[in-house]
């Protein structure tokens, strides 16, 4: 029940955080990626004010033996840049700048972002449920390829 | 000269490596949106559903009642465009599920341990964020 209670003050948080950063207007985040329009230079100072207690908390974890509910920590990050890794990010980067929406920032604004939300979110858990297929296509594709 | 908005965005990102710190050294775990999200959609998080829900209810909850003290209406400003929207939505889901991470994850939680694998896709899906940009708004006119 803790673990549960924790979370939703984690997600609260993290959906006041993206309302407040103005994460969650899609016109924000396209005007970052737009280096050739007019540059909104915004979600640097969000990224940048989330690393800030996130690069603190990882020093801090990695002083305690374990975390404050139990269970462990999470294992060092792998260091290979493999093809999923590239393939998933490309078409992650290119959604998230048609649209301006990346996962946290959709779901946040479920409540205001209207049918054009919805329909975003659908298409979202859609994607999600075809990845798995996807990503084992390209193994085989990349096997018969060698 | 320093925006307004600049400062909301230091003061949000502030929350949002908050909350992504409260999970680790709370719940010990990696505060990813794709992840906790597709772990519910494809069944290979439902181990530890009850987590993964109350986080995405707090998600929607918290935001949603924060509402009112806006003066302005809240707009997420998305195109009206639903053929974009389908092609946006789909990429996003598949593309991340892939990388295993997005922007919170790899990002965020990623970049803030000097992850290789976190700096990588993050330099990934925001060169293909930019040229997406220059090619469907400035090429192709679409957005």
């Amino acid at each position: 029940m803790a673990r549960a209670i924790l979370a939703f003050i984690a997600g609260g948080l993290f959906g006041a955080g993206l309302l407040v950063s103005g994460m969650t207007d899609t016109t924000k985040v396209q005007g970052w990626l737009d280096v050739f329009g007019d540059w909104d230079p915004t979600l640097a100072f969000v990224l940048g004010g989330a690393i800030i207690p996130m690069a603190i908390a990882w020093n801090v974890a990695a002083r305690r033996a374990r975390p404050a509910l139990g269970g462990s920590f999470p294992g060092k990050p792998g260091s290979e840049i493999d093809r999923n890794l590239v393939v998933g990010s490309v078409l992650f980067g290119m959604g998230w700048g048609l649209a301006g929406l990346c996962p946290g920032p959709a779901v946040a604004s479920i409540s205001w972002g209207g049918i054009g939300g919805l329909v975003f979110l659908a298409a979202m858990i859609a994607g999600m449920l075809l990845a798995p297929a996807l990503r084992q296509r390209m193994e085989t594709m990349a096997v018969a390829l060698r | 000269m320093i925006e307004t908005d600049w400062i909301w965005g230091l003061v949000g990102g502030l929350m949002i490596g908050s909350a992504a710190a409260m999970f680790l050294l709370f719940n010990g775990r990696i505060m990813g949106a794709s992840g906790i999200v597709g772990g519910l959609v494809d069944r290979s998080g439902w181990g530890n559903w009850p987590e993964r829900l109350a986080f995405v209810a707090g998600l929607i909850a918290v935001p949603a009642l924060m509402l009112p003290l806006y003066a302005v209406p809240v707009s997420t400003n998305i195109t009206e465009n639903l053929a974009i929207v389908v092609a946006a939505g789909l990429l996003v889901g598949i593309g991340s599920r892939i990388a295993n991470g997005c922007t919170s994850g790899h990002g965020v939680c990623g970049i803030s341990r000097f992850s290789l694998r976190g700096i990588g896709a993050t330099v990934f899906y925001l060169l293909a964020g930019g040229i997406g940009v220059i090619l469907f708004r400035h090429l192709l006119g679409v957005i």
